[in-house]
């Protein structure tokens, strides 16, 4: 589908609700409401987009400990994940699985994974799966440039590759691995270059240009859904925010981050990519905001009127206690 | 009844459920080639030469794929050629597979049969013997199954191709070439149910997997000494039917609990503290454990032999906890 003026505004509504989302778990943060810990996504909001614009509702999507993007993405919605951060039994995941658990089956979002590298695993057998049923949804893997150094990634591209499954691994490299810099660890820059040794497309794009993301998205899931296997994408982008919360950021500078925020913001960029062609207005992107931060504020007075868990729900959700087996 | 082999009962459950259900698949190394070193998956590329998949060396995808088709609604059964590497693939056994209906809010099922072919057999020593059950009892979100006869072995390998959750799957090595008495027609066991696989009335001892076969020995061998031991197998550990152990321990007073692997921090060490819970006032005398000691399997005949308990140290804790 090509990339015009009514669909660029609802990609663009997107990263905002992504951004607002968060800043606005942020706050809830230092607030009390939002408990445990946090890892945002601002920054990245281009590439969970770019991809999540060629997927169906029935396509897999598995994703990091820095996932809300990747769920509002993929439609996920915001006042049930907005409630999961606040820990009620409205949440997504029921007040057990948090922010790095967070998962919406009901959208085929298998869930962000507290594990690096262990959604690349799951994410090539469930277009396994698809293979089997000979169904052609497709599964999309994002990770970050961390995961790049573990076996499963490895491993996972390999057996992707081997059965030439219907699954795009997207990598976000933002340079940095909790605290350490990529360059310190890791023996080649472009992770895109690791696809060689699979023998499976590597492509690796400015994670900031939505335009370069969604190009290459476009190209990926045409190829997985015809059969012909795997892509690895390697989107180079930044994270705007320490990488948890409580980060002291002592390994990268001000101005490094300064110049992110000023010049490669992706929501910027594309904003002015679209008013370039005439395709939102000022008072559009005005309302536009408007319009996400209302959704916002719902989402925080849905999350604040919900139950909190009872004793007793901690029991439940282990194993299935109805099932019994039946000859 | 007609009698065949634990492997073959195994077997024939895997091409049953496969002609049940076209969710089922099987995924492992060497799994084609001669249906593995166990033949357990012999002729299922015959039939469903698409629901068999033959792998590279890597557990930790083979493991991961099954999650994530097991995720999408398939059932995958995943053979581990040796029990010991299922280490190289825990985080996908431990984080992804046994916790996802949890962090999920039950929103996730993850009907994955993982088979792990254990215990001591032709010499193979330390990487190649562990057995490893109690690793698994110990994770909330996985069942824990030990068969010790083929019948067991069928019936329970039934229910757990059926069940929505996953499940680690105990295969002693040893005891696949064993026989005994299997129905033709379909049935299943359910989980969490012991069997007593000999009544008795002088002592209970808590057998479990590769250990049920050696507390049957000890049991006719004790008989000319004029005791009269009842063999409660508990079949899965986890879920783990304490109330028919409990039941047999009231009416004995005296127990045993025996397994092949190492006592320390063991399945014998849960099932003795929760009788001391839940019999101690029962308890004519004190439980006894029989199980390897704490060391890693060695390689020399002399040395497994002193290692593996066998019907003999199963007879001497019986007469202990008669003395
Ligand atoms: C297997 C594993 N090791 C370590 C961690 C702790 N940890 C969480 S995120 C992270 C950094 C991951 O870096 P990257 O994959 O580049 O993702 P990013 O945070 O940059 O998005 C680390 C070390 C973990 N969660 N899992
Ligand atoms: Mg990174």
């Amino acid at each position: 589908m090509t990339l015009n003026a009514e669909l660029s505004r609802r990609i663009y509504t997107d990263m905002w609700r992504i951004r607002l989302f968060e800043e606005e778990a942020l706050r809830q943060t230092s607030l009390g409401s939002v408990k445990g810990t946090l890892h945002t996504y601002c920054g990245e909001e281009a590439i969970a987009v770019a991809v999540c614009a060629h997927l169906r509702d029935d396509d897999y999507v598995l994703g990091t400990h820095r996932s809300h993007g990747h769920c509002l993405a993929k439609g996920a919605p915001m006042d049930r994940m907005m409630a999961e951060l606040f820990g009620r039994t409205t949440g997504s995941c029921r007040a057990k699985g948090g922010s790095m658990h967070i998962a919406d089956f009901s959208r085929n979002i298998l869930g962000a994974n507290g594990i690096v590298a262990g959604g690349i695993g799951p994410g090539t057998g469930t277009a396994l799966a698809s293979k089997i049923r000979k169904s052609d949804q497709v599964s999309v893997v994002f990770f970050g440039d961390g995961a790049a150094a573990r076996g499963p990634f490895h491993e996972g591209l390999l057996f992707g590759s081997l059965w030439k499954l219907p699954v795009i691994y997207v990598c976000e490299n933002n340079g940095y691995q909790q605290w350490v810099p990529r360059r310190n660890v890791a023996v080649v820059d472009s992770v895109a270059d690791m696809a060689a040794s699979y023998a499976i497309p590597g492509v690796s794009v400015d994670g900031q240009d939505l335009e370069a993301v969604y190009g290459a998205a476009e190209e990926a899931v045409a190829r997985a859904r015809r059969g012909e296997g795997p892509t690895l994408i390697e989107a180079r982008t930044y994270r705007f925010y320490g990488h948890s919360l409580g980060d002291m950021e002592e390994y990268r500078s001000r101005e490094e981050v300064d110049d992110w925020r000023e010049n490669r913001d992706p929501i910027k960029l594309f904003s002015a990519w679209m008013k370039e062609r005439q395709w939102l207005g000022d008072d559009e992107d005005e309302a536009i905001q408007t319009e996400v931060k209302a959704e916002i504020v719902r989402s925080v007075t849905y999350a604040e009127e919900s139950p909190l868990p009872s004793p007793e729900d901690v029991m439940t959700d282990v194993l299935d206690d109805e099932w019994r087996v039946s000859a | 009844m007609r009698t065949i082999a634990l492997r073959d009962a195994l077997r024939e459950a895997l091409h049953e459920e496969m002609a049940r259900d076209d969710s089922v698949f099987v995924i492992g190394e060497d799994v084609i080639a001669h249906g593995g070193p166990y033949t357990v998956t012999q002729g299922i590329v015959d039939k469903w030469p698409e629901r068999i998949f033959e792998t590279p060396i890597a557990e930790a995808g083979i493991v991961g794929l099954g999650v994530g088709a097991a995720l999408a609604g398939m059932r995958p059964v995943v053979e581990i050629m040796y029990v010991d590497f299922i280490t190289c693939a825990m985080d996908e056994v431990v984080n992804q597979a046994a916790k996802m209906r949890y962090m999920t809010g039950g929103q996730a099922s993850v009907p994955i049969v993982i088979r792990l072919p254990c215990g001591p057999a032709r010499l193979v020593a330390a990487q190649h013997s562990q057995i490893m059950e109690s690793w698994f009892m110990h994770v909330p979100g996985l069942q824990v199954v030990a068969p010790s006869t083929p019948y067991d072995a069928k019936g329970l390998m039934k229910t757990a191709i059926r069940s929505p959750d996953p499940v680690a799957f105990f295969e002693y090595k040893a005891l696949y070439v064993s026989e005994g008495e299997v129905p033709e027609e379909d049935y299943v066991i359910p989980f969490g149910k012991a069997d007593i696989k000999r009544e008795g009335e002088d002592a209970t001892v808590v057998a479990i997997g590769g250990m049920v076969p050696r507390a049957l020995e000890a049991g006719i061998a004790l008989e000319d000494e004029g005791y009269d031991i009842e063999v409660v197998d508990p079949r899965t550990l986890a879920p783990l039917d304490m109330e028919t152990i409990c039941e047999s321990v009231r009416r004995t007073g005296r127990v045993v609990v025996c397994e092949m692997d190492s006592s320390f921090a063991g399945t014998g060490a849960e099932i003795a503290a929760a009788l001391a819970e839940q019999c101690f006032h029962d308890l004519r005398a004190p439980i006894v454990r029989v199980g390897s000691p704490h060391v890693p399997m060695p390689f020399a005949e002399e040395l497994v032999n002193v290692t593996v308990p066998d019907a003999k140290a199963v007879a001497n804790a019986v007469r202990k906890v008669m003395a």
